[in-house]
């Protein structure tokens, strides 16, 4: 069937995080227009933050973004620490792995059960499969419980954390509690191994698209990256973290509130398939395993697969957790005082702080006067980095579906936005141009 | 017939629709009570004929008044979820600076592109039928209000503030750890949960009702502070309701 004028108009796009619009416009069969843009209201946090307090930054910050609120806090927490010149304990950093573990769990799970799975299942929503997918939808609320229980052990809430503070943790977990959470994470592993096959049988649905870019995450020799490392890209190599800026290039776009990135080419991607492509040798065996099983071996140019690599990172980060908490009991956990506070001297700085969060690197870059207080701040944010690159995918996939029907390149167009997992309240948090 | 229900978001960090995800199995019974017609984040589907709106994020810009008083028009309770929403929020912090400044610093000459006015909880648009506070919400919360709602009933809030709870879970006094805690000006309901995870209360679920009567006077006079240093020292969550005192 061949068809010549097709307009797609998808207004606030659902099941993403944050507002965002899809414009395509064929005519006699020729892409006369193909576009991606951000209506999201623009909430001002750089500024926000200037005449704030060093104590207070990371509490305001994680408010950028309520599934990120924890990669917000420790990013925000690296940048004063660094500016600040404040160390932090081999315990606490242990601990504060965990916490991202946490956070990349709860928000890979929701995503992949809540909004990817009705995409591959032919439904609009989570909601209907409740009656005809029972099972499944019980093993996902588990496994996203598990991450919850496990956000709330370590940072004293789910969302928006508590005890993650500059120079450590107002409170830790007791060894008891998290030998529990040990014992939930390892029963978790059938439930996520059911999952995998699930996804193993659906993954065929995933629309087989290719297109070579450049990858930027976080790269440590040690471990798979997360919590630190260098800047790493896919064309160019590694560099320190405080040269971000020559990384990322933030540039405005008419229409969008949010801003666009771009490296060596047109536009390059963050998150769970850059680190997987970049990282992969240092997966957990388990996570190794899973995706060998999807065939996702680096380098995967199929962005659609960022969904199978947040399924590959899920295992990692169980898997790797565990590994955290038995390195915490071999060494013996120390306690802390009761409303722990460390000690910390106020002097003037800069420092930036990078994470890999859920959805991507992610950087807060801050500058304090000599009383603590915040003059000059910048946060880069994932999904900024992101928005080129679907851009891209976008006008390279349109032409190689024009022919099919007005639904089916809605439907294709809405996977692959929903493949990057966007955050876009997140995104409109933008920075400072100079 | 179940209450036809739905979500809208507006300048937020979708944090508090988040806690309504993360209600886990509580959400199957919920689902169970209650139909989820529109819920933007997590379905497709959307319908404008719905009872009870939960709205979620602060109003700020002028184009967002008109969806506002759509959904006011379409709903027969409108409730505000989270602080945003509830009292303008972590949003207002941006209220106490000049606006033409705050979209230079984010971005720069292109500033005029971006609309935007100071930051305001959504019942300075429309009326709203009942609040659930925080930043987040607590889960528990959220459950109790709709609860209410589906019975009828006008969902309670304490009047009182934050170190009432604090004292009942025998937390050592943030004072007296030489930390300041807006707890005796900030309205309770959150079982005083951050001073209880070894910090301070930082004034999220906002205000209580007439700060000069409701205030823990008792810790105030005891640091040798007033209720307006109370409030004016600590300006994270206050913007809106200081500017309307
Ligand atoms: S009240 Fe807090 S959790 Fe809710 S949208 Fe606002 S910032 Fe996010
Ligand atoms: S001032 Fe803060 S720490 Fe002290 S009792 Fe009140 S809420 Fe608790
Ligand atoms: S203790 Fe204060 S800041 Fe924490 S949740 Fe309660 S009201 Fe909000």
């Amino acid at each position: 069937m061949k068809q010549s004028n097709v307009e797609v108009n998808v207004h606030h796009i659902t099941r993403v995080e944050g507002h965002g619009n899809i414009y395509v416009n064929i005519e006699n069969g020729k892409v006369e227009k193909c576009e991606w843009n951000i209506p999201e209201a623009p909430r001002f946090f750089e500024a926000m933050v200037v005449g704030r307090s060093w104590s207070e930054l990371h509490h305001i910050t994680s408010r950028i973004c309520g599934i990120c609120s924890i990669g917000h806090s420790l990013a925000s927490l690296k940048a004063t620490e660094s500016a600040l010149g404040i160390p932090i304990s081999e315990q606490d950093l242990k601990l504060r792995k965990l916490a991202l573990h946490a956070e990349n769990l709860q928000s890979h799970i929701l995503h992949l059960g809540f909004l990817v799975l009705p995409d591959l299942l032919g439904v609009g929503s989570v909601i209907p499969l409740a009656t005809t997918n029972l099972n499944e939808v019980k093993m996902v609320l588990q496994l996203h419980r598990t991450a919850n229980e496990m956000s709330n052990l370590i940072c004293g809430r789910t969302t928006h954390p508590q005890r993650l503070i500059p120079g450590g943790f107002s409170k830790i977990p007791s060894m008891k509690e998290l030998t529990l959470l040990r014992k939930k994470l390892q029963d978790s592993i059938p439930n996520l191994q059911a999952v995998a096959e699930l996804f193993s049988s659906l993954a065929g649905k995933l629309p087989n698209f290719k297109r070579e870019t450049e990858y930027i995450a976080l790269s440590d020799p040690s471990e798979y990256a997360f919590y630190d490392g260098k800047l790493a890209s896919s064309d160019t190599g590694s560099a320190p973290v405080k040269e971000y800026l020559s990384f990322t290039n933030e540039y405005i776009v008419p229409h969008s509130t949010a801003k666009w990135a771009k490296h060596v080419r047109e536009s390059y991607m963050v998150g769970a398939l850059a680190r997987l492509n970049i990282n992969y040798k240092r997966l957990s065996p388990m996570a190794q395993k899973t995706a060998e099983k999807f065939n996702l071996l680096p380098m995967n140019y199929n962005p659609f697969m960022n969904n199978i690599a947040q399924l590959v990172e899920v295992v990692h980060s169980v898997e790797d957790s565990i590994r955290l908490i038995n390195e915490l009991e071999a060494a013996g956990l120390q306690t802390q005082p009761d409303y722990n506070k460390p000690d910390i001297k106020v002097k003037a700085g800069t420092g930036v702080g990078a994470v890999e969060v859920p959805r991507g690197i992610l950087f807060h870059d801050y500058t304090y006067n000599e009383k603590g207080i915040c003059t000059k701040a910048n946060c880069i944010i994932p999904t900024n980095q992101n928005h080129g690159n679907i851009q891209q995918d976008m006008n390279a996939l349109v032409p190689q579906i024009a022919e099919k029907t007005q639904k089916e390149i809605e439907l294709a167009l809405e996977m692959l936005v929903r493949a990057y997992d966007p955050c876009i309240s997140c995104s409109t948090h933008v920075t400072k141009i100079k | 017939m179940k209450p036809k229900v739905a979500f809208f978001d507006f300048a937020g960090c979708e944090g508090d629709q988040l806690q309504v995800a993360n209600l886990e199995e509580n959400l199957l019974d919920l689902l169970g009570q209650v139909e989820v017609v529109s819920f933007r984040e997590v379905m497709k589907e959307h319908s404008d004929n719905y009872d009870i709106a939960f709205v979620e994020g602060s109003c700020t810009r002028l184009q967002d008044e008109d969806r506002l008083k759509q959904i006011r028009k379409n709903a027969k309770l409108v409730v505000a979820i989270g602080s945003c929403a509830a009292i303008g929020g972590i949003n207002s912090l941006k209220n106490y600076k000049d606006l033409d400044q705050v979209k230079k610093t984010v971005y720069g000459e292109h500033a005029a592109l971006f609309d935007s006015y100071s930051a305001r909880p959504i019942d300075a648009i429309i009326p709203v039928d009942a609040y659930v506070y925080g930043c987040p919400i607590d889960r528990e919360d959220f459950l109790q209000v709709v609860k209410s709602l589906l019975l009828g009933k006008k969902p309670e809030t304490p009047t009182y503030p934050v170190c009432v709870e604090c004292k009942k879970n025998e937390n050592v006094c943030a004072f007296e750890r030489g930390q300041f805690c807006v707890g005796p000006v900030t309205r309770a309901g959150c079982n005083s949960c951050c001073v209880n995870e070894g910090t301070i209360c930082w004034g999220c679920r906002g205000l209580i009702d007439n700060p000069n009567e409701n205030s823990q006077k008792e810790v105030l006079i005891k640091n040798g502070l007033t209720v307006d240093d109370a409030i004016g020292k600590f300006r994270l969550y206050f913007g809106w309701q200081e500017a309307k005192r």
